[in-house]
């Protein structure tokens, strides 16, 4: 049960976000841009910081839906998106994405975390300042999309794999023009 | 020195979203919408709760600009600002608006600190689920907010002066998009 009355059957964010669509338009742009617009970051790679991140939040829905993404994305399995959010330093990923998910890790802790040798690593395994800069939103934006999510007391379905069942379609809708209720 | 390469000269938030406009525009209608919208709870309320989580977030940049905006909002009683980062009582604070900041102090720390009987506790008070809402989401906005401007590196002035102009210009025009610097 959540702490406020929100529309009732929709998971994680979509219940805050059909309460009050006038703040729910801007954090689905914002989420549209950083994680869906042209980059030079992945869709795949952004969906994972914005799962790293939400699992250090111990957000279950953000880490599910994102987590379900990625793997989407990246055509993993949900194993490997696990050991990401365990240990990514031991995956196959690249070292300037490792590079990077450190850093989302620093701005999770508290963005005074960040260490001028964390961004000169990463800059020199090939990270542009827009990667960066990207990193550090993606990070931040997903401390405050978690604590929307848990901070209402919101309803997730517990099922892992429902998530990734409906990756494909969510990817498809993107986050901005899609039905909450679908 | 901020991290990346940001215009030279401009502080905190201001000279992340010159760099990066695109991000930028829905981070400062956000604000605008949070702080400045259609709300039960006043622009003075809402700049007191944003002040109160920077501060909790060490993020001097946040807070000292927000708290000038709120202390212009709050006008003659200006001083229950101070008092809320400084964590003393304050004659001025509602029992309402009290139980309010306690709750965006535990969104500072984690939406899962929230516990049903902080909501009670605002509830007691008067506080609607519209209260409840804008709380939790301004709380969490500022958790990302302080993250963005300390996680670059952004430049934050120590001139107490240079937030006290901030604070009239945001709390006449709210929230605006600073443009780009023409050369």
């Amino acid at each position: 049960m959540a702490f406020i009355t929100l529309p009732e059957g929709l998971p994680g964010i979509r219940g805050p976000m059909a309460f009050r669509p006038e703040t729910a338009k801007h954090l689905n742009e914002l989420a549209e841009v950083l994680l869906r617009s042209d980059n030079s970051l992945t869709r795949g790679e952004r969906e994972l910081i914005a799962t790293y991140v939400s699992s250090l939040n111990d957000c279950f829905f953000c880490q599910n839906a994102h987590g379900g993404l990625a793997q989407h994305y990246l055509q993993c399995d949900m194993a490997y998106i696990d050991q990401v959010k365990a240990d990514f330093y031991s995956t196959n990923l690249s070292p300037k994405l490792k590079a990077l998910l450190a850093i989302a890790g620093s701005v999770q802790a508290g963005g005074k975390h960040v260490t001028g040798e964390q961004i000169e690593t990463a800059r020199n395994l090939g990270a542009t300042d827009l990667e960066i800069h990207d990193t550090v939103l993606i990070a931040a934006a997903f401390c405050m999309f978690n604590r929307y999510v848990d901070g209402l007391g919101t309803w997730a379905p517990q099922d892992r794999n429902i998530y990734v069942e409906r990756a494909k379609w969510r990817a498809d809708e993107g986050y901005v023009n899609f039905d909450l209720y679908r | 020195m901020a991290y990346i390469g940001v215009p030279e000269g401009v502080p905190g938030i201001r000279s992340l979203v010159m760099f990066r406009p695109e991000s930028g525009q829905h981070l400062y209608a956000l604000a605008q919408a949070l702080l400045r919208g259609d709300s039960p709870l006043t622009p003075a309320e809402r700049e007191l709760i944003a002040t109160h989580v920077s501060a909790r977030n060490n993020c001097m940049f946040c807070r000292d600009s927000h708290a000038a905006v709120a202390r212009e909002l709050f006008d003659d009683s200006r001083a229950v600002v101070d008092c809320v980062i400084n964590n003393v009582p304050s004659p001025a604070l509602s029992p309402k608006l009290k139980a309010l900041l306690k709750i965006a102090g535990k969104v500072q720390v984690s939406g899962k600190e929230v516990k049903q009987e902080d909501i009670d506790e605002a509830r007691r008070w008067g506080a609607t689920d519209r209260d409840l809402h804008d709380t939790v989401l301004i709380a969490a906005t500022f958790s990302m907010f302080n993250r963005y401007v300390d996680g670059l590196g952004s430049l934050t002035p120590t001139d107490p002066e240079a937030y006290a102009e901030m604070g009239i210009r945001l709390a006449i025009k709210g929230y605006v998009l600073p443009q780009p610097i023409k050369n």
